[in-house]
This record gives C-alpha cells, sequence and structure tokens, in this order.
C-alpha cells in the first residue's frame, strides 16, 4: 500500500512499547505532519481527522525507531566500505532511525567543517537520520583534545576516539574537565593497548586451542577502573562505548552507586554472541572488542535487566572480503550490525531472558536521552520515527539481500524469528518488509 | 628642584613578597603614595632623591619587558642607582644555586632587590637569605603584587572607589599569578570578584579564595564593572588546556559582543603583553573602555610608591 506523506496515518489495534514512558499496551498510535499525535488505547477510525490513512497493525507492536550508538561509515574516504546512502538502506531494513556514526574516517572528523560535510552529505543522501561522534583528541592521536565546543555547536553529539583508547590519564582528565562545560558527552573504548598486544580473541582455553593470541579481560577493566576515577575526580559526563565481561559489570555498578554521570553501552555482537561462536576461524566473528565467555554473555544481558547496561549499538563495521578473507589472526576486526541488531536481540526476547520494552529502550530510549536527540519515543509531539515489527515471522540472513556493501555479518545464514515490517522516518515510509 | 610625596605613608615591612598579609589600610596608603607619583611622572622634571645613594637591583630570571622597564624607571626617577641583571646573563644559566647567587649579591650591599622568578616562593627563599629588603616582581604562579597594586590604583582612579565593584578576572586563572594577587587585593579592599574561565583553566580549591565562580563569558561578565583579562601563553592553547586559539577566542575571547553582557559603563583591563585576537579583540583592546594603556603608567608610579614606601623603612633612612 502506498502512503501519501501528508496524510495523517493511523496504526490500529497494534502493541504499542514506549519505554520512555515505560507503556506496553494494545492500542492505536495517530501520526500527522510528521509527528506523533497520541497514542493510546481507543483512538480508532472515528476518532482521526479525515483523510487518514489506517494501518492494521494487529498482532505486531509498534515502537520508536532505533538510534543506534555506534556505526563506522565510510565517508569520509572509505566509501567502499559503506558510504551513508548505504548505510541508511541497511538501518531502514533493520529498524534503524538515527545511526549515530563515528569519527575514525579519512580524515577525521575532528574539526567543524568536516562534521559540517557529513551532516550536508547525509541530509543529502542518506534516508535515515544521521549525527556524528567527533574526534576527542586531534587526529585520534590521544595527545590534544579537539574543539570540543564549536565541534558540539556545528553538530557533533559526543566525543570519542572510536575504536581507539586515550592510553594518557592527563589528556583524559582535562578532556572530561573541559568537556563538563559545555555538557558534552564523552564515549570512549575501554581498551589498554598495551594488554591488546597481539591478541585477536578472548585469551581463554579455546583461544589457546585455536593457537590464537588472546586478550585479557583486564585489558578492558584496568582502562574502565582508570576512567571511572578520572571521571570521579571531573565530574565529567562519561559512556564506556563498549563492555563486554562481567568484572566491568562490577566496575560499572560501583561508579553508577557512587552517583557518577557514568553510563556504557555493550553491542549486539556482545549480548548475543560468545568466543565458541568462532567455530574454525570465522573471521566475521573477529571484533574488537573480543567476544567473551558465555558467562560473560549472560553477565551482559542481566545487567542490561537492570539497566547497569544502558545501551545496546550495533558497532557495525563494514570490511569487505579483501580484509576479512584472511588468517584470523590477520583479518580485520568488525562485523556489520544495523540491519541485524534488533532481529538478533529478538532472540533473547523469545527465548526469556530479556523483556522486548527492555531490549527497544536500550536501543532507542537510552541513546537518545544520553545523546540529547528528540527520538526515542512515542510521546505526542515527538518525531513520527518509529518502526512496526512482526515478533514471529521467521526468516534466514542471507548475505546478498542485506543492503550493506559489505556482507561480514556474524549471523551469516542464521535462521531468526522476528524483524521489522515497516520503518518510519519523520512520518515517511522509508522500508516495508515485502 | 625636588618634589617630595606630601604622605608619608611607611611601609612597616622589610620585603614585599606578596599582597597576602598587606591589610587594607597599607593597600590604601601605597595608592595613595602612587597617586602622588603619577602627577609628578607627568611632570617634566621627574626626579626626586629619596633613594639617593641607595642601590636597587633588579634581578630577572624570566624575560620581562614592562615590569623590568617600569622598575628600572621608578628606581632611577627615585633617584637610586639600578642595575638590571638578567636571567641569560645570570649565574644561573652557569649551574649557581639560587641561594648562592643570593650570598653573591648580599656581599655587594645593596638596598633593594627586585625579583622575578618562574618558580613560586623563589622569592621569599632569596629573601631569607639577604640583607636588603625584596620586592617580588612575579614568582611563578603564585603572587606578582605590584601588578595587583597598580591594577587598584587604575581601578580607583576610574571609578572612585574599589569597595563595592564586581571585578571579573577571565581567563587563565589556574597559571596567573596576577589573578592571585588581585583576587586577594580586591577582597581586601571589599570589591566582589568573579572568575571567569573554562574549567581547564580554573586552580583547584579557587572557589574558596572568596570568588564566584563562572564557566562562561555571558554569566561570569553579567553586571561586572571591571573586565580583567589575562594573557593566555600559547604552549597552552593548542589542545593541552584548551584546544584552539578560535575555539577559546569564540567563547572566551573578549570581543565587543561578550563585553556587552558587562555593565554598559564597564572597564578593560589586561596586564600585558596582550595576545590579540587570543583573549582579546583589538577593537575591544584599544576602544574607549580600555584602561589597558593607563595600567602601564600606573605601574610606574606605584612601583615608585612601593620603593619609596619601602625605603623609609630601610636602616639609617
Amino acid at each position: 500500500m502506498m502512503l501519501s506523506d501528508r496524510r495523517p496515518i493511523l496504526f490500529a489495534n497494534a502493541r504499542i512499547v514506549d519505554p520512555s514512558r515505560d507503556l506496553d499496551i494494545v492500542g492505536d498510535l495517530l501520526i500527522a505532519d510528521g509527528v506523533i499525535r497520541e497514542a493510546k488505547k481507543g483512538i480508532g477510525a472515528a476518532g482521526v481527522p479525515e483523510g487518514t490513512d489506517v494501518i492494521d497493525c494487529r498482532n505486531k507492536v509498534i515502537a520508536p525507531g532505533l538510534v543506534d550508538m555506534r556505526a563506522f561509515i565510510g565517508e569520509p574516504g572509505a566509501g567502499h566500505r559503506e558510504t551513508f546512502a548505504s548505510a541508511s538502506q541497511a538501518a531502514a531494513a533493520g529498524g534503524v532511525t538515527t545511526i549515530i556514526c563515528q569519527p575514525d574516517t579519512s580524515p577525521v572528523i575532528d574539526d567543524p567543517a568536516t562534521v559540517d560535510f557529513v551532516l550536508r552529505r547525509a541530509r543529502d543522501t542518506a534516508i535515515v537520520h544521521v549525527h556524528p561522534m567527533a574526534a576527542l583528541t586531534k587526529g585520534l592521536e590521544g595527545k590534544e583534545m579537539t574543539e570540543i565546543g564549536l565541534l558540539k555547536a556545528a553538530g557533533a553529539v559526543a566525543f570519542t576516539d572510536g575504536d581507539k583508547s586515550v592510553t594518557n590519564a592527563q589528556v583524559m582528565r582535562r578532556a572530561l574537565t573541559y568537556a563538563r562545560d559545555f555538557d558534552a558527552l564523552i564515549v570512549h573504548q575501554t581498551e589498554d593497548p598495551d594488554l591488546i598486544g597481539d591478541g585477536v580473541m578472548n585469551e581463554s582455553e579455546f583461544a589457546t586451542r585455536l593457537g590464537l593470541l588472546g586478550i585479557p579481560k583486564a585489558a578492558e577493566t584496568v582502562m574502565l577502573e582508570r576512567d571511572i576515577r578520572m571521571v570521579a575526580l571531573t565530574s565529567g559526563r562519561y559512556h564506556a562505548a563498549s563492555i563486554t565481561c562481567a568484572e566491568s559489570l562490577q566496575v560499572l555498578g560501583r561508579a553508577k552507586h557512587a552517583g557518577l554521570k557514568v553510563t556504557a553501552s555493550a553491542s549486539i555482537n556482545h549480548i548475543t554472541l560468545n568466543e565458541n561462536d568462532i567455530g574454525p576461524y570465522r573471521t566475521f566473528l573477529k571484533v574488537s572488542p573480543p567476544l567473551r565467555a558465555e558467562d560473560d554473555r549472560k553477565a551482559l544481558v542481566e545487567a542490561l535487566r537492570k539497566g547497569l547496561i544502558d545501551v545496546v549499538m550495533s558497532d557495525h563495521n563494514p570490511q569487505d572480503v579483501e580484509t576479512k578473507r584472511l588468517p584470523f589472526d590477520e583479518a580485520a576486526p568488525g562485523a556489520i550490525g544495523l540491519e541485524t541488531m534488533l532481529t538478533a536481540g529478538l532472540r533473547l526476547v523469545h527465548n526469556g531472558e530479556l523483556e522486548l520494552i527492555t531490549l527497544l529502550r536500550a536501543m532507542s530510549t537510552r541513546p537518545a536521552e544520553l545523546l540529547g536527540l528528540p527520538g526515542g519515543t512515542l510521546k505526542s509531539g515527538a518525531p513520527a520515527d518509529l518502526i512496526v515489527i512482526d515478533l514471529d515471522v521467521p526468516w534466514i540472513v542471507d548475505p546478498n539481500e542485506l543492503k550493506s556493501k559489505c556482507k561480514n555479518t556474524p549471523f551469516d545464514e542464521a535462521r531468526m524469528t522476528g524483524r521489522v515490517v515497516r520503518t518510519i522516518v519523520a512520518g515517511r515510509t522509508i522500508y516495508e518488509y515485502a | 628642584m625636588t618634589i617630595a610625596p606630601k604622605s608619608t605613608f611607611v611601609l612597616n615591612h622589610r620585603n614585599l613578597l606578596g599582597i597576602e598579609g598587606l591589610s587594607a589600610a597599607e593597600i590604601s596608603g601605597l595608592l595613595d603614595l602612587g597617586e602622588e607619583f603619577v602627577e609628578l611622572n607627568r611632570k617634566i622634571e621627574k626626579k626626586t632623591t629619596s633613594l639617593r645613594g641607595r642601590t636597587q637591583i633588579n634581578m630577572f630570571f624570566e624575560v620581562s619587558t614592562r615590569t623590568q622597564a617600569s622598575f628600572e624607571l621608578a628606581g632611577k626617577r627615585l633617584g637610586a642607582d639600578v642595575m638590571n641583571m638578567s636571567a641569560s646573563s645570570s649565574s644561573m644559566r652557569k649551574g649557581e644555586t639560587l641561594i648562592d647567587t643570593a650570598i653573591t649579591l648580599n656581599a655587594m650591599h645593596p638596598d633593594i632587590l627586585v625579583v622575578r622568578h618562574h618558580a613560586s616562593g623563589a622569592v621569599e627563599l632569596l629573601a631569607s637569605k639577604l640583607d636588603c629588603s625584596v620586592i617580588n616582581a612575579g614568582d611563578g604562579a603564585h603572587e606578582h603584587p605590584t601588578q595587583a597594586l597598580l591594577d587598584a590604583l587604575t581601578i580607583r582612579r576610574n571609578k572612585g572607589r574599589i569597595e563595592g565593584l564586581l571585578v571579573a578576572i577571565c581567563g587563565d586563572i589556574l597559571h596567573s599569578r596576577v589573578a592571585r594577587s588581585n583576587i586577594i587585593l580586591l577582597n581586601q579592599m571589599g570589591a566582589r570578584v568573579r572568575v571567569v574561565a573554562p574549567s581547564t583553566l580554573l586552580p583547584p580549591g579557587i572557589e574558596r579564595f572568596g570568588v564566584e565562580v563562572a564557566r562562561d563569558m555571558r554569566e561570569g561578565l553579567n553586571g561586572a564593572d571591571i573586565v580583567m583579562m589575562l594573557r593566555l601563553q600559547r604552549e597552552r592553547m593548542n589542545g593541552s588546556f584548551v584546544p584552539s586559539v578560535s575555539e577559546y577566542f569564540h567563547y572566551w575571547g573578549l570581543d565587543e559582543k561578550k563585553l556587552a553582557y558587562a555593565k554598559p559603563d564597564a572597564l578593560v583591563m589586561h596586564p600585558g603583553p596582550m595576545n590579540r585576537g587570543v583573549e582579546i579583540d583589538s577593537i575591544v583592546a584599544d576602544g574607549a573602555q580600555s584602561l589597558i594603556r593607563e595600567q602601564v603608567e600606573m605601574g610606574v608610579a606605584i612601583r615608585m610608591a612601593v620603593l619609596e614606601a619601602l625605603s623609609r623603612n630601610l636602616p639609617n633612612a
């Protein structure tokens, strides 16, 4: 069914899940002029303006569009891996209505002009919202902080050195201190590069059996501990970019208990997969930080339930065959995820590990709140960025069907249950599952 | 022809190491005396004889143009024999310790030593080993008492008072001895002091110095009678304490727009040397509200006042 952009739309008889209000009811949702009018029980066909299109959403879920807090897009500099256009197509098919792209591009997004370029380029070519994070240090070199004030004014939503850690504690202290004056969020990959060394996967018996060098969990925990001390010293606003292990959760728990402005993400890979999925050296499961043990995965899901982990992100990282079809040691880390993050997360819902509303909160409401973005909610007046989910439709992830330019999905050929069937951005349907 | 000041104020200290420890009465006494020297300095015959026969050594371990010139001129106008020693020519370069330098100098029987040193507390250390009067011309990030006094004189002459004024000190508070001396003096004289800087340039515990703290200029300059800008050194502006010159100027540089947040009759000060386009816009620096050139004039007068007031307390005076 083709729907006019201008006419109001009523999504009738849907299971409305709005984590921003702890709302999970069967009801109707009305949008008009790109904005959510209301979402409640019994608006009905009678209660809507004349000319309203009605979409029956019986047995389907309607939820805020996902806000993916961490995705690498190849622009500028690596358009062969992903463009805003291709990434946004993948996002739309995965229910992601807002992509937060990372600054580790070429050139690095570390000056206001590049932020401006990204925003213009995305505006002209992407079908979902795109907001960049800017680099925390110039050239991602970990030495000198970037123009946090001007970058934020230009549209950077947070500051990060991508998958690089800032090893110099003094630089981190000053950046946290300075960022506080602008209420800027610092997002940090907590991995000590010296402890990573030449490691390529989780340090474990399994790694030893594969003959691969491991990365200890302490590489993460040590850096996180240091960061928490810096946050305590500076009162800065801090977000751990990708937490993977149970030990880190203890550190995080203490920091939150102490009232520090600390939040954290886990990637969809780390909450749904473990190191054993690497199996026979499958390089598509080589990610950074590495997949950990099953106990760690379970601990992450538990932390998600308790709100200790705030955000689940895709950690979308397109790698082409040249960088993936290599021995495990030599393959580039990274997995695509925009298109599969929700469906992979639904696995946890279906097997009873997680409530749907909890998953959706971590993928939409919380990231929007942390980044100060208007989405992540179905409240009246919010932008009509929303998704319709069929929780029960079975499908198989076929890499050739994926919209991403690169096909390095860890869910290659996986059987899935449930997916996005319609994605709406600013009131317009940008994706429909045939 | 010599003109003696009418004021008979005596500073009952051997040294002037900082504003800390000076009473409001002592500060006022110095300002009153300074006022008389302003008049004198505007005459053709500027010379007096109150320091005749005295030896003043200016010992600058850290480079300075205006402060050193100002002290030299002040000493000469009071009739002292003035000798300048600078870091480049001093034995410190050859590895002599500060204490040995002090002992050597002491043997030459100077009456007044004016010292600038890059290390906080170095002037006090020298003073403890010397028999003469010592004036601190700036030590590290500790104190610069004559700067605070000349600023106070400039303010008092333009506003008629210090008490009750709101003075906003803006910029690199962390590394600034000028800020510390000014905060102490202005508090002592009953002014309201506000410091304005990015958090990276605010020293820990500053809120317990009796100042209000603001992180942005709109809030910081609101209602200010005096806007005192501080120099930001080059090595601190490229990502270590602030990201860049352009960001610093955008948020904390004093331009006409930000000056408009202050009172309409607010006056602008800067201890110099200025970085135009970094902490201050040329239009403001050279504008009608600027007191920056007057500060330099007051510098000579206030240093004469300090030399005079201390010398009255010297032995055999």
